[in-house]
């Protein structure tokens, strides 16, 4: 029921908002199903903690510890990101960046690629979540190439092609995993299910599942940004409308991510190596390594920030690639908070590239002095995504830091290596944007600056005290992954 | 040694027509012909699903052929013919490397795939296993041509002469996916084209041109 509801609301909004036009309510009708959208998540969660595991809908769905509480994080950033869009979006209409039939194509994709994001997360069939992945890319191009500047549409080409060519990859993987799975568990819908693969893991032939999971990873790791797959990630993040970089880099490449780990579940249980693990692991360092290095180069605030999102995303994959009991319940803290944390990054990011008038770094200079809150906004979400303690990405990162001295030493000097380089990038590149002189000017909206704060507070709270049952929650989860 | 079966005999011959066909389209430079090969490419694709659906009694594959003929063979290429023509683009191609050099590249690619898929096709137990190395070759082929391709609509063509291959690969391995995925790619792949047209006149728009180079602006 509450699964029909998360899926039903955003799809019908999709339809609602691309028939009645770009009305004067259109903004508020899309936080309003955004907020119907959350509820439904929210009582399901309440639902899966007091039940357990959920299978409904002729095994088509599953949810478990796992996938709930990303299916309650994507709703949670979906709504904040639709509430940070209302004026952000209005004050973009009025630099004369966009009109009115863009704004249109805008609302429903934006619900429509929140539908395909929750698909892909709640479906139990692993073609679907492929298919639903797929969804996903195809809803963004159009959201990337919105402005029609001629950055943008070669930032949504290559997007396209990048992500295309590796996603097909990802289904290629996908037909050799159903090709292990027939033999076993006979053709038909039943041979995808991840709840069926998982009970015969232990008896799937182990050539084609190593086989099918270096598909997979390729597939789905361009997706979540591993170097070398990365290239389209930046180009994407800086040139589409900032709602959609805070939606692409809080929740896109966590879901591509939650695939990725799914997949390796399966493996893990097949294959009796550690061969998943080192793939994951080596991406993930080499991730973090290359992101940390780039983001020396950079000089547009949007791409910076996206640059740091491709190494978070190799923390979080080194930490699912280490597994255990520990490494994972860090890399899950670190999925939630790196996600609250860079969308409201990027909410800050948004409204003081409106104010500058430049994504440029050296021409935003002293936004404290003109808007006090954009500029605190923006200085505690660059400490907290840089891991000071007390945020929650601190914890998260400390977690893996320590794990990885015990069990895999080797990598411990890359992990800090990396983690200090982007403090210094970052952290000098912003330093002067929120103090100094200024140079911005004032909005013509009042910016929506409480999905900001709110996103900040959940994760200092996580910094400070995980409650208990969110902790229950990440440690049956983190068992479950392994 | 045993007699092979006409039907199968049929299926192999199908295949090396899909891999023919690959091959062509990585060396054909005209826009218009290209279109044409690839719906020749999904007609060898459903014919053969068509074969192995009837010599193997599975009559889900015949939604998939079904699916195949209308999606790849008549839909695609008639939206993409009217797309050149809209866009009034019937240049040739240029390609980034030469044609030679192209199809010497491409050889190595298909014994790089015969040998990926040698593995996997002696545990398969399908009647079509033999046919596993030119799907995944015809996989890589069109991979190849959408990296040396310089204009767009040839990469779009690339991109779905690619998951042919990939449904070529499904068919041969595992009698085809279960029928809910199948829909769903087809959908994807629909929709994708129909953005892709929305996509081409906003380049136009903005370039004048569908030459990518005009797409490499953007660096780190």
């Amino acid at each position: 029921m509450e699964i029909l509801v998360i899926l039903g609301a955003p799809l019908a909004g999709a339809v609602l908002l691309a028939s009645i036009g770009e009305r004067e309510h259109a903004p508020e009708i899309n936080v309003g199903v955004c907020l119907v959208t959350f509820v439904a998540a929210v009582a399901l969660t309440v639902r899966v903690i007091g039940e357990g595991p959920l299978l409904v809908a002729d095994k088509l769905f599953f949810v478990d510890s796992f996938n709930v509480f990303l299916i309650a994080l994507t709703a949670f950033v979906g709504l904040t990101t639709s509430i940070f869009s209302r004026p952000y979006m209005r004050i973009e209409q009025e630099l004369g960046h966009l009109t009115p039939a863009r704004l249109r194509l805008y609302h429903s994709m934006y619900q429509l690629f929140n539908f395909t994001m929750l698909l892909a997360l709640s479906t139990n069939n692993m073609g679907l979540l492929w298919v639903a992945m797929e969804a996903a890319t195809l809803t963004t191009v159009l959201l990337i190439s919105l402005y029609r500047t001629p950055a943008s549409l070669e930032a949504a080409w290559k997007y396209f092609i990048l992500c295309g060519v590796g996603i097909a990859q990802a289904l290629f993987g996908t037909i050799l995993l159903y090709f292990a799975a027939e033999k076993l568990l006979g053709a038909g819908g039943n041979a995808l299910l991840w709840t069926e693969l998982n009970n015969v893991k232990g008896d799937l032939e182990p050539t084609v599942l190593s086989l099918a999971f270096v598909f997979l990873l390729v597939g789905y790791g361009t997706k979540v940004g591993l170097v070398p797959l990365h290239n389209w990630l930046p180009d994407a993040h800086a040139e589409g409308p900032t709602p959609v970089s805070a939606v692409l880099s809080g929740l896109l490449l966590n879901v591509a991510l939650y695939a990725v780990v799914r997949c390796k579940v399966l493996v893990e249980g097949s294959v009796h190596t550690s061969f998943a693990r080192s793939l994951m692991m080596g991406f993930g360092l080499l991730s973090l390594v290359v992101a940390s290095l780039l983001l020396l180069r950079q000089k547009d605030i949007k791409r910076l920030f996206a640059y740091s999102s491709i190494e978070h995303m190799g923390i979080i994959t080194f930490a699912f690639g280490m597994g255990g009991p520990i490494a994972s319940f860090a890399g899950l803290l670190h999925m939630t908070v790196h996600s609250l944390t860079k969308s409201a990054i990027f909410f800050t990011v948004g409204h003081a590239t409106q104010k500058a008038g430049t994504q440029l770094m050296d021409g935003i200079r002293g936004l404290v002095t003109i808007s006090p809150l954009i500029g605190w906004g923006l200085a505690l979400g660059t400490l907290a995504i840089l891991g000071m303690p007390p945020f929650g990405v601190f914890a998260s990162e400390f977690l893996v830091l320590t794990t990885a001295i015990h069990e895999q030493p080797w990598a411990t000097p890359l992990l800090l290596g990396g983690l200090a380089i982007s403090f210094a990038a970052i952290f000098s590149r912003i330093q002067p944007m929120v103090f100094g002189e200024t140079t911005v000017k004032r909005l013509p909206h009042r910016p929506a600056m409480i999905p900001v704060f709110v996103h900040l507070g959940i994760v200092l709270m996580l910094g400070l005290w995980i409650p208990p049952f969110l902790a229950d929650w990440y440690r049956q989860a983190a068992r479950l992954i392994g | 040694m045993t007699q092979i079966p006409i039907w199968a005999q049929l299926i192999n011959l199908l295949a090396a027509v899909l891999l023919l066909l690959a091959f062509a389209m990585l060396a054909q430079r005209r826009v218009l012909t290209l279109i044409n090969l690839f719906a020749a490419q999904g007609f060898a694709l459903a014919s053969s699903t068509a074969i192995v659906a009837f010599a193997t009694h599975q009559p889900h594959l015949y939604w998939s052929v079904g699916l195949t003929l209308v999606l790849k063979v008549m839909l695609l290429p008639w939206l993409l013919h009217r797309l050149i023509l809209k866009l009034d683009v019937k240049w040739d191609v240029e390609g980034l490397i030469n044609i030679p050099t192209t199809m010497l590249l491409g050889i190595v690619l298909v014994v790089f795939a015969f040998n990926l898929a040698l593995p996997i096709s002696q545990l398969a137990n399908t009647v079509t296993r033999a046919t596993l190395g030119i799907a995944m070759a015809s996989v890589m082929l069109a991979f190849l041509m959408m990296i040396t391709r310089r204009k767009a609509i040839p990469q779009v063509i690339g991109f779905l002469a690619m998951e042919n291959g990939l449904f070529f690969a499904a068919t041969s391995a595992t009698y085809g996916m279960p029928m809910v995925v199948e829909l769903g790619i087809a959908l994807d792949v629909l929709v994708a084209m129909l953005i892709l047209g929305v996509f081409f006149f906003q380049i136009r728009e903005q370039f004048d041109s569908l030459d990518l180079q005009h797409l490499e602006k953007l660096k780190e």
